[in-house]
């Protein structure tokens, strides 16, 4: 990428100067691309944490943008062996962005899953969007309960964590990399008005 | 002493200090609660007359619930057994979630609960 060939350094400047722009239209303040680990995790909602204390946010908002931050990336974190793989797709990898808007701040993930997997994340996604919030709450009871986790969290509590904090649908995608892995995106609001 | 992702847990049988108190989003959830489930466990076969159990958590995450609720119910277990036990879930008062949080367990696990509002 960096060659010495002088045209070629332009347009990379030139492309860092667009994603510059282009971050700064959707109002993007954080992103990362890379391992997801519990070490980025704390970084990531202590920097996070202060920026918005600097801002005077809310300490309501504060927590919520903390939580959501917290069950998003250990969502791609604990699941990171699960592929059994040392492919970079398959090792914890993702991108995660943080933006904020006038009225909302949202939390986007992205990293690679396994087409098996999609099936099931989808009805969790769909089941999770579908109830409300004491519907929400007594999923909640019941899964803690039953114990229906892994030991490594489960993603279906993240998720009802994260509708029961913002009390907002979580969106998603699905994005074909290859025949057998698609790229998962997911993103959260959390308004900025109590 | 806790950290800025593990509470802070005593465990004192000789001062009547039972306590969890901070934030809680460990690394490995198992690792750090096991200890404390087992230590819970041990205790239950030798008990104080009285048990008051404080929990005054800020924060904590998904993973961490389901071992909260584990220590819960082994605290549930010393009650069942016509021990006097106590739950003190402390919460900043206007810290709805918190609070929420509280009454969610206290649904879900058989023991005496009491709800504190830090002002």
């Amino acid at each position: 990428m960096m060659g010495t060939n002088k045209k070629d350094v332009k347009g990379y400047l030139e492309f860092v100067y667009e994603f510059y722009q282009s971050m700064k239209e959707h109002e993007i303040s954080l992103v990362y691309e890379g391992e997801i680990t519990h070490q980025i995790t704390k970084a990531f909602t202590s920097l996070t944490e202060s920026n918005m204390a600097k801002e005077e946010e809310s300490n309501l908002v504060q927590k919520k943008v903390f939580h959501v931050m917290v069950e998003c990336l250990q969502n791609i974190s604990k699941h990171a062996d699960d592929f059994g793989s040392n492919d970079f797709m398959f090792s914890g990898r993702g991108i995660f962005l943080v933006a904020k808007g006038k009225d909302d701040y949202s939390v986007t993930t992205g990293n690679a899953v396994d087409n098996s997997k999609i099936p099931d994340l989808k009805n969790l996604l769909e089941q999770v969007n579908s109830l409300d919030k004491d519907e929400l709450t007594e999923l909640y009871k019941k899964q803690i309960k039953e114990g229906r986790l892994s030991d490594k969290g489960g993603a279906g509590l993240g998720f009802i964590d994260i509708k029961r904090k913002t009390g907002r649908n979580l969106n998603y995608h699905f994005l074909p990399i290859n025949e057998d892995t698609s790229f998962f995106l997911l993103t959260s609001t959390i308004s900025r008005v109590a | 002493m806790g950290t800025d992702d593990t509470p802070t847990v005593i465990l004192d049988v000789a001062n009547d200090m039972f306590e969890i108190s901070g934030r809680s989003l460990p690394e490995d959830v198992a690792a750090f609660y096991n200890p404390i489930i087992d230590w819970v466990e041990k205790y239950n076969q030798s008990p104080k007359v009285k048990t008051v159990f404080n929990f005054k958590l800020v924060y904590f995450n998904t993973a961490s619930s389901k071992m909260l609720l584990d220590i819960l119910m082994k605290l549930e277990e010393l009650f069942h057994a016509g021990k006097d036990v106590l739950i003190k879930w402390h919460y900043a008062e206007d810290d709805e979630d918190m609070k929420e949080a509280g009454e969610e367990y206290a649904d879900i696990v058989d023991v005496p609960f009491e709800q504190v509002a830090v002002a």
